[in-house]
């Protein structure tokens, strides 16, 4: 315990390693589950079993597929830029990890006199008893999935063939013009909790016995954000990017083996990712009734709704058509762009009475 | 640790630096200049100023590179064939021995070599830089500030005329 390594004590290191496995883990293991859960859910809305041979229930599916692309053969096109062919899977993926980082999924918990507050990138001061964590955590996940953009874009470029060109320009003109609605309603967020730390906006939302969340406050925000994510995300019904019908396969045409793995590993951990932060800005993050008092009722309630969201968004997938590249563009600009703008000017107004 | 980790750092920045400007094909450029980007990025940290770095790689590595990645892919450079180059080479490395000179002088003797000023390391950490950065920048530099709104709006205007053949 007295041990201290470069004026930190030992517990620290491990508690760092601790969170981010922890993270790392519940992750990969949701990713993996959640292509189970998607194939079981709209078959069964749709009137069919889903997957049913493998395992009980079909529930070894996913470990099956992980095996079976494993074990495929790996094929690089010919006239394909091959630097950015093999990097593209790996950029795609990287963002949608990390940005996991910053997003608490749990109160503070105490381990052998050791105060750790669960999220990846915080610590406590011993000093002053208060949780550090990186106070532009939001700025930090716009960036990152600013990033994330590269790898389709990449994707579709490298793999030199139509489809996966017309895929790759079509995906990133999608997310480029999401991201910024998706950022205009988070800013009506930070206009009420004036931090851009998460940790902090989450705090910010435990009253009224844990439900004092955003949504209530800013529920048109909340709706613009969760539309605008599930379009920067490509996930049906705003699909296009890969619209089967039309475009093969878009971007991942050309992509074999574990590389077309990791792109559909990217697209579920960045479903994941956005249901996190959504619950994290509006649905109060891990606060809930006695959270505070009972710590480890956080990660319960964090979990809960995480996974509330992730089957919202396989509702959609099972309710939704598919929109046409025009809506989808005009959507975008033209009414949730507006519709941003405005609530923050009325945010703004409501903000400016109450004082 | 955290020298090491700055000399790790500036490792890659250089690393990444030289091979925007060897790599053959314009895309690896682009690639390494993120990279780069992202390296300057980690600098703001490691001075305590998170907000930039945010900005950093939100707008140079997310938004204007990927327009410049897009302009290198839609007007599809190839890789360019290799020219002799040695007089391009000489003139370079002299260019760049001068603005290092240049660069050492200002920084170490020059006027930003001790800042001064109310802003302490001890007011930015207490007070919060993203909080120091916006109230500057709509109290005392309000009219730069829309002045240079006006003028993105102005360049936003001019290219959708230039794109749209009829208004």
């Amino acid at each position: 315990m007295d041990i201290v390594i470069l004026g930190l004590p030992m517990m620290y290191y491990i508690a760092m390693v601790a969170k981010v496995l922890v993270a790392f883990v519940f992750v990969l293991l949701t990713v993996a589950y959640s292509t189970y859960a998607e194939r079981k859910i709209i078959g069964h809305m749709q009137v069919r079993l889903g997957p049913m041979r493998t395992g009980w229930h079909g529930l070894l599916q996913p470990i099956a597929d992980g095996v079976k692309l494993f074990f495929k053969e790996e094929i690089v096109p010919a006239q394909a830029s091959t630097f950015a062919f093999l990097i593209a899977p790996i950029i795609a993926l990287v963002p949608a990890f990390i940005t996991f980082a910053v997003i608490p999924f749990g109160g503070v918990i105490e381990v052998a006199g050791y105060k750790i507050p669960l999220q990846v990138a915080s610590y406590v001061d011993v000093a002053s008893g208060k949780v550090y964590d990186i106070n532009v955590g939001v700025l930090y996940i716009l960036a990152m999935s600013s990033i994330g953009v590269y790898g389709i874009v990449l994707a579709g470029w490298a793999s030199n063939s139509k489809y996966s060109l017309l895929g790759g320009l079509r995906a990133s003109a999608q997310m480029i013009s999401y991201e910024l609605s998706a950022g205009l309603a988070i800013v009506s967020v930070f206009m009420l909790s004036g931090t851009l730390s998460m940790n902090e906006i989450v705090n910010l939302q435990s009253g009224v016995g844990g439900f004092d969340w955003y949504i209530f406050k800013q529920p048109l925000a909340f709706i613009m954000f969760f539309i605008c994510s599930i379009a920067e995300i490509n996930r049906t019904p705003f699909d296009l990017p890969e619209a089967e019908t039309e475009l093969v396969s878009g971007f991942c045409t050309e992509y074999s083996s574990m590389k077309y793995a990791m792109f559909f590993m990217a697209e579920y951990a960045n479903m994941i990712t956005v249901c996190a932060i959504t619950t994290t800005l509006f649905l109060g993050g891990w606060n809930g009734p006695m959270a505070t008092t009972i710590p480890l009722l956080g990660p319960v309630y964090f979990v809960a709704k995480v996974y509330f969201l992730i089957f919202f968004c396989m509702w959609l997938r099972a309710t939704v058509p598919r929109y046409r590249y025009d809506q989808l563009m005009h959507i975008g600009w033209k009414v949730f762009i507006p519709l941003g703008l405005l609530n923050i000017v009325a945010t703004g107004i409501w903000n400016f009475i109450l004082q | 640790m955290e020298t090491l980790f700055f000399l790790i750092i500036s490792l890659v920045a250089i690393v990444s630096a030289i091979l925007v400007v060897t790599c053959r094909n314009p895309i690896n450029s682009a690639l390494s200049l993120i990279l780069t980007f992202f390296c300057l990025a980690t600098y703001y940290v490691m001075l305590d100023a998170p907000f930039m770095a945010a900005v950093q790689v939100m707008v140079y590595a997310g938004a204007i590179m990927v327009l410049i990645v897009f302009t290198i892919m839609l007007l599809n450079i190839r890789v360019n064939a290799s020219k002799s180059q040695s007089h391009k080479i000489v003139l370079g490395t002299i260019i760049g021995f001068f603005t290092l000179i240049n660069t050492a002088v200002i920084v170490f003797k020059g006027r930003v070599a001790i800042p001064s000023g109310p802003l302490t390391g001890e007011i930015i950490k207490q007070q919060g830089h993203t909080e120091l950065i916006g109230r500057e920048m709509f109290t005392t530099f309000l009219l730069p500030f829309e002045i240079t709104s006006i003028l993105l709006l102005v360049a936003i205007i001019g290219a959708v005329i230039l794109a749209k053949k009829k208004i």
